[in-house]
């Protein structure tokens, strides 16, 4: 399977090359940058295809494996891989940025200038592929970090009038964690001397209790400000609210589940022991998460923010699965991430082109989309009733074994503790049910609101939109009706990680 | 007394002057006699010298240094020859002190282009300026390779003195007086603080000689090292002052503010890199064996440091001042591989200090075109909208500041990797962490000075500014501290073979 070991990298920098050239090129040629952005996302992507094709589905260790000698000194190494666990996100991010640029094309924010946006976008999808694909805590960390950069400016230079609050904040709040995963890997590094994930279980299992114990906690700050959890969640509403449409949705879409991920793949696979020790905790600020994310939908006055909200709250289910420890919890999880990705995502095109129309997303000025752009207006309450769990639809399938796996958590957790959890997370999906169908109602039923009755700018979906959201929308359906596409994948990897619960 | 000071050294009744390897110290003289040479030019050309010639010439001798340096390197490098000494032991050369002597002719070569084209613009006279670099660079040389404490203090004396005249170089700025000023009083404390520490050293152990001290604690327990510790205290208060950490920083906010930007970022790179290059020796090498006694008040240091350095900096409106409380953070991480007290800090510190060069340089080469005729332009407001007036300026100063803020791509990045996993290895997980929460405090600094460049309100209010103009000068300053920053961010393994061999010893052999 070696054979194609220039795959991953090829996929991780194509982009990065990409955006060198837009570099190069004059910024006056606003058409030909989007040209070049989109070809660049769509070979990725074509890439991409190759990996799925080639990649073997009864295998659940890494394929494509690189491994080269990077920076000796510190005994780290350049190696990718790609395992059933990386593989839905890997495809999830591939998918999502062309989509984003196609609807760039005539959506680029104020104040303009496509090349650097453009440009951002694509170093942004190198950091993402390469944290998914990276073998290497310091190679991850890298990748994880350059995620950080364009969206800090995405968000900075495109983004609403609280632009440089936002921006700030969801950096340095970022970078916070980041400080202490990078004392968590280094401490790993002092027992192990090594940076090499897949030796770093065995390696580490000879770590005494306590310090394994401190070293997850690094990486739970770390990673837990990304997803984000609570009590780390208060960047997110700023963040969304503030980043331009294609921002909030790769944020949605992708940059969360590098939190999620981060915990699957290294956090928990790597100290299984100080994971049971952390559980606990993990869940209840999960599901407090759940709670405290759909009652803050409620609060909301502003779509965008609302549907921010909404994220806490579905990554709280997320959470839950992982917390669990379980093979069907964490199955679970990563269906989480990838259905959330295309919802919410979708959710935050809804915003968007809301926002592009209206100029505004304040609730309660909306109303009567269905009348006056019907089509919008369905696709939004299809979004909404797939973020709400309708079966039958994506959101479904991550959110209902979630709940149900934390019914018999993995052996030595409490399983009283977890069955209340249980039953407080599923109040949080009535909960979801509420706030997405009192959205759905005031803005899309009742008749427009008189300001915009009349208003030529409010027009229906157009060409870019259809393009860039039908994926969107069969994904959604795709993943709900068939699932198994997706824990096939997951479960073999699951299995041959071999958690040992 | 004299007399038994001539027979220790087993001679007669006639003092014996040792043989000087000439060659060994082809660095040190090439930059001394080139300075020397080109004030002398400089005298009696006085006029009709083209203005570049001045930058152009210390350029090439510091490049010159950095050729000779090369077969020293592979000289010292041979196992069958290895490190030798010089003049009977008092200047070492090793492979640290050849690492920090290229370190500092870099520092040389590239301030010295920012400085052309600073003068050019002030219309300050004098090739001095670039010459002056030249001895401030030898200065730093014989720091970084003195075995003997008396040739540690001259070093730094050498050193000192040039930079202190930098300082003052503007002579129609009043804060660039003050700051000349400022920074020779309290240099001069700092420099009597150390002699201090050098006397009382001698008193306890009888020598100057780093090695001959070595050796003495080897031999011996000092039962009653009073005289000792007071002496390595009041060492470590001058060197702690030239790094500029706290509580020894006072004077680097306002000097770094005042100072020309050029030499601003001299200061920042090669004055610290120098007093680090002594401190290692004389510290981590020389008094090794009292390292559990100096660790403590060096993690101290270190710690005080960081988090002045960061908290004070968020605070500032002017860049340069934000700058000099970063390098006082900067100072923090450093003390961070002394404070380890092995190869392994010694190594991470040397390769902090060439990544530190680079991206200080860099960054007072964007300072300087931006404070603009007068160079009096450093709030943040000099900085608003530059992304739109000038893209490349802004987006070179960004990759230094985040850089210096340790964004991974960068050689920020790997240059704190290095000194954190040496704390950790020293188990200083104290340190460490704080270390790295102080990162993020300095980062919200720096991403200010981003915020200002790109993310001003639209309203061109500051557009009215007129052009700025980049100097060829400061363009290859630039240039060459953007590749520095990204290339070695991305491949170090060259730069880190180098500094993890280049560990300071102390050898009495006087090779041929």
């Amino acid at each position: 399977m070696d054979k194609y070991n220039w795959a991953l990298p090829v996929v991780t920098f194509l982009p990065l090359a990409g955006a060198l050239v837009m570099m190069l090129l004059p910024k006056e040629e606003e058409q030909l940058h989007k040209a070049i952005a989109l070809l660049t996302s769509l070979a990725t992507l074509a890439v991409g295809v190759f990996v799925f094709l080639q990649f073997d589905y009864g295998n659940g260790h890494f394929q494509f494996l690189v491994d080269r000698s990077w920076i000796e000194v510190i005994n780290s190494r350049f190696i990718m891989g790609i395992d059933g666990l990386s593989l839905p996100l890997f495809g999830l991010t591939l998918a999502v940025v062309p989509l984003v640029i196609i609807y760039s094309w005539n959506h680029i924010p104020d104040p303009g200038n496509p090349k650097a946006f453009l440009a951002l976008m694509l170093i942004l999808e190198t950091g993402m592929i390469g944290s998914f694909v990276a073998e290497d805590l310091i190679l991850f960390f890298v990748f994880f970090e350059i995620v950080l950069l364009p969206m800090y400016f995405m968000i900075g230079v495109w983004g609403g009038p609280e632009r440089k609050y936002a921006s700030i904040k969801f950096f340095v709040y970022t970078l916070f964690g980041s400080a202490l995963m990078i004392l968590s890997f280094l401490a790993l590094y002092q027992h192990a001397h090594t940076f090499d994930m897949r030796q770093l279980r065995e390696l580490s299992a000879t770590i005494a209790h306590g310090t394994q114990l401190l070293i997850f906690g690094g990486m739970f700050v770390g990673f837990g400000i990304k997803v984000p959890m609570f009590p780390f969640h208060t960047w997110l509403p700023d963040a969304h609210t503030q980043a331009p449409t294609q921002g909030s949705v790769i944020l949605a879409a992708v940059l969360l589940k590098l939190g999620t991920y981060g915990f699957v793949r290294i956090a928990i696979n790597i100290l299984p022991e100080a994971a049971k020790s952390w559980a606990p905790v993990i869940a209840v600020l999960a599901v407090i998460g759940i709670i405290y994310g759909a009652l803050g939908c409620l609060a909301q006055t502003d779509m965008k923010r609302l549907i921010a909200f909404s994220s806490v709250a579905h990554m709280g289910f997320v959470m839950l699965g992982i917390a669990t420890l379980t093979r069907h919890g964490i199955n679970a999880a990563m269906f989480g991430m990838v259905a959330h990705g295309l919802i919410t995502g979708m959710l935050f095109f809804v915003a968007g082109s809301v926002k592009d129309r209206f100029h505004t997303l304040e609730i309660k000025r909306l109303g009567g989309m269905l009348i006056q752009m019907p089509k919008m207006g369905w696709i939004l309450g299809f979004a909404s009733m797939a973020s709400l769990g309708l079966p039958g639809l994506a959101g479904f399938w991550g959110e209902f074994p979630a709940i149900l796996s934390a019914y018999s958590p993995a052996a030595g957790l409490s399983v009283g503790l977890f069955r209340t959890l249980m039953v407080i997370a599923s109040l949080g999906t009535v909960l979801a049910a509420g706030y997405l169908l009192w959205l759905y109602q005031r803005t899309a039923f009742g008749t427009p609101p008189e300001e915009f009755a009349d208003d030529p700018h409010v027009h229906d979906v157009v060409l870019t939109e259809w393009i860039a959201w039908a994926p969107f929308l069969l994904g959604i359906v795709v993943f709900g009706v068939a699932p198994g596409l997706m824990f096939n994948v997951t479960e073999t990897a699951l299995k041959a990680l071999n958690l040992g619960w | 007394m004299f007399a038994t000071l001539l027979q220790a050294t087993g001679a007669g009744d006639k003092l014996v002057t040792p043989e000087v390897p000439w060659s060994h110290l082809a660095p040190q003289l090439i930059l001394v006699v080139g300075a020397t040479v080109g004030v002398i030019a400089a005298a009696a050309l006085r006029g009709r010298l083209r203005r570049s010639v001045g930058a152009v010439g210390a350029a090439v001798v510091a490049g010159a240094a950095i050729v000779s340096i090369i077969p020293l390197w592979h000289r010292v490098s041979n196992p069958a020859q290895g490190p030798i000494s010089a003049v009977n032991g008092a200047i070492g050369v090793d492979r640290f002190s050849l690492f920090v002597t290229a370190l500092l002719c870099a520092a040389v070569i590239l301030a010295s282009f920012t400085a052309e084209a600073y003068l050019q613009r002030e219309g300050l006279d004098g090739p001095e300026f670039s010459l002056l670099l030249l001895l401030a660079a030898a200065g730093g040389s014989v720091m970084a390779g003195a075995n003997d404490l008396i040739v540690m203090f001259i070093g730094i004396e050498v050193l000192s003195l040039a930079v202190y005249v930098l300082a003052a170089m503007h002579a129609r700025r009043i804060s660039s007086q003050e700051s000349g000023l400022k920074y020779f009083l309290l240099g001069g404390f700092a420099s009597a603080f150390l002699l201090y520490g050098i006397a009382l050293t001698y008193g306890a152990t009888g020598t100057t000689s780093l090695l001959r001290v070595q050796s003495f604690l080897a031999e011996r327990v000092l039962t009653d090292d009073g005289l000792l510790l007071g002496g390595l205290a009041l060492m470590l208060v001058g060197f702690a002052f030239k790094v500029g950490a706290v509580p020894f920083h006072m004077w680097t906010p306002d000097v770094y503010q005042g100072a020309p930007s050029p030499v601003t970022g001299f200061m920042a790179a090669a004055v610290k890199t120098a007093a680090f290059a002594g401190m290692l020796r004389v510290f981590v090498v020389g008094f090794a064996s009292y390292a559990d006694l100096w660790r403590p008040v060096v993690g101290a240091l270190a710690i005080a440091s960081l988090v002045v350095g960061a908290v004070m900096s968020v605070v500032q409106t002017n860049v340069k001042r934000m700058l000099a409380y970063s390098s006082i953070a900067h100072a923090g991480f450093v003390l961070l591989g002394v404070d380890a007290a092995s190869a392994e800090g010694t190594a991470a510190s040397l390769f902090y200090l060439a990544a530190y060069t680079a991206m200080a340089l860099g960054t007072f080469a964007v300072v300087t075109v931006v404070g603009g005729s007068g160079d009096g332009a450093h709030t943040l407001d000099a900085y608003r909208g530059l992304g739109r007036r000038r893209p490349g300026l802004a987006l070179a100063m960004s990759l230094f500041l985040l850089a210096q803020a340790g964004t991974p791509v960068t050689i920020g990045f790997l240059a704190k990797l290095g000194v954190i996993r040496a704390a950790i290895d020293a188990d200083q997980w104290a340190l460490a962490i704080v270390a790295m929460l102080t990162a993020v405090i300095s980062t919200f600094m720096y991403l200010r000075i981003v915020v200002a460049m790109y993310f001003a309100e639209s309203e061109s209010e500051s557009d009215d500014r007129g052009e700025l103009r980049i100097p060829w000068g400061v363009g290859v300053t630039i240039g060459v501290a953007v590749i520095a920053t990204l290339v070695l961010g991305v491949v170090p393994g060259p730069l880190e073979h180098l500094s993890d061999d280049a560990l300071p010893v102390l050898v009495a052999v006087d090779g041929r």
